[in-house]
C-alpha cells in the first residue's frame, strides 16, 4: 500500500516538479504544493479554499478539485519516475470517491508508477487527508510516452531551473 | 430548508439551473453555465485561461476537463431525476480521447441506468463537433436518502 512507504525527498527533483506543477495554471490557481518528491513518487497537497467548494450547505471540496489533484500527482509522478524529463499525456484515469472529504482541511495525494513501459506508464494515487490509513479517493491512471522530443526545449530549460528569469512564453491560440 | 435547496427549488421554479451552476463555488470558478434546448441541457466551460494545465500547446488541465464533466453528470441527473440533493459521486473513469485545446468547451450526457439508490450517466465533452469528442467519461452517482446528510 502507498501509505506504508516512507519516501526520502530529493530536493533536486522537488525543484524540477515544482517549476513543472506551477507551469500549470489550474494548479497556481488551486495553490497545488509538492509536499515529498522521490525518485519513488510524488506527495502533493491542495489546500482548502472556498472556491473550489462544491457543497455550500457542508462546504466540502468538490469531486472535480480533488480529480485534478490526483491527475496532478499522477502525472508528476511519471516525472518523478523516469530517468529523464519526459512530457507524458494521460490517457485515461479513474477515479474511486471513498469518503467525504472534511471541510476546512487541505488534502494531500500520494502517485506512484507502479508499471512503466517504452510505450505506456500505469500510475496508482491515493489522496487522504488526516490519516494516510483512511484515504478519500483513490485514482488510477495511464500516461502515454511521446518522447522528450515531442516538448520543445524552452520548456524542458524552464523545468530544469536553467531559465528562472525567463517568463513562459505565452503560448498561442490553438 | 437548506441553502441549496433553496436555490434548487428557485432554479426549478424558473427552469433555469445556471441559478443553482453559479451558487457552486467550483463550478462558479470553472466558469461552467448550461443552457436547455427542450429536453436535452448541454453544459458549457468557457475558455478561460486559469483552467489552463499544459503550457505548451496550451492544453485544459485535465482534472478540470474531469471537474467539468463530474459537474455536467451531477447536473444531468438533479434536472431530469428531480432529486432533492446534490447526488453524491461514487466512482469516474475518463478517457482522454483528443487534447483539449485552448478554447470553449461542451458536454452532454445520458443517463444509463438509473436504480432506485444508483444512477450511471455517460459524459462526452467536445469542442468543434460533437462527433470528434475530446474526452469520454462514466460515473455512478448515490442518492442520498436523507437530504441533509453531507
Amino acid at each position: 500500500m502507498l501509505h506504508e512507504e516512507t519516501w526520502n525527498n530529493d530536493p533536486q527533483l522537488h525543484g524540477k516538479v515544482g517549476r513543472f506543477i506551477g507551469s500549470l495554471k489550474q494548479c497556481k490557481e488551486l495553490q497545488m504544493q509538492v509536499m515529498t518528491a522521490s525518485p519513488r513518487g510524488l506527495e502533493l497537497e491542495l489546500p482548502y479554499s472556498n472556491t473550489i467548494v462544491g457543497n455550500i450547505d457542508s462546504g466540502v471540496i468538490h469531486g472535480g478539485a480533488i480529480t485534478t489533484l490526483m491527475d496532478t500527482a499522477s502525472g508528476g509522478s511519471v516525472l518523478c519516475c523516469l530517468p529523464e524529463l519526459e512530457l507524458c499525456p494521460t490517457l485515461d484515469l479513474r477515479v474511486d470517491y471513498m469518503r467525504t472529504a472534511m471541510p476546512g482541511q487541505p488534502i494531500f495525494a500520494r502517485a506512484v508508477c507502479y508499471r512503466i513501459t517504452t510505450t505506456i506508464i500505469f500510475t496508482r494515487c491515493e489522496a487522504f487527508q488526516r490519516s494516510p490509513l483512511k484515504p478519500i479517493a483513490h485514482c488510477v491512471a495511464t500516461f502515454m510516452r511521446i518522447g522528450r522530443e515531442a516538448s520543445p526545449q524552452w520548456f524542458w530549460d524552464q523545468i530544469e531551473g536553467k531559465a528562472d528569469d525567463s517568463p513562459l512564453p505565452q503560448g498561442g491560440e490553438e | 430548508m437548506s441553502e441549496l435547496n433553496r436555490i434548487l427549488c428557485k432554479s426549478r421554479e424558473c427552469g433555469d439551473y445556471n441559478l443553482l451552476l453559479n451558487s457552486i463555488p467550483y463550478a462558479n470558478s470553472l466558469g461552467v453555465y448550461c443552457k436547455q434546448f427542450g429536453n436535452e441541457v448541454v453544459f458549457a466551460l468557457p475558455k478561460r485561461e486559469q483552467n489552463l494545465g499544459n503550457p505548451i500547446l496550451p492544453a485544459i488541465h485535465g482534472g478540470v476537463i474531469g471537474g467539468f464533466m463530474e459537474i455536467a453528470a451531477a447536473f444531468h441527473l438533479m434536472i431530469f431525476l428531480e432529486t432533492d440533493a446534490l447526488p453524491k459521486i461514487v466512482d469516474f473513469s475518463l478517457d482522454y480521447l483528443r487534447a483539449g485545446l485552448y478554447r470553449e468547451t461542451f458536454a452532454e450526457c445520458e443517463l444509463t441506468r438509473q436504480g432506485k439508490r444508483v444512477a450511471n450517466v455517460n459524459v462526452t465533452a467536445w469542442q468543434t463537433k460533437k462527433t470528434d469528442p475530446i474526452a469520454l467519461a462514466r460515473a455512478h452517482f448515490l442518492f442520498s436518502r436523507d437530504e441533509n446528510q453531507s
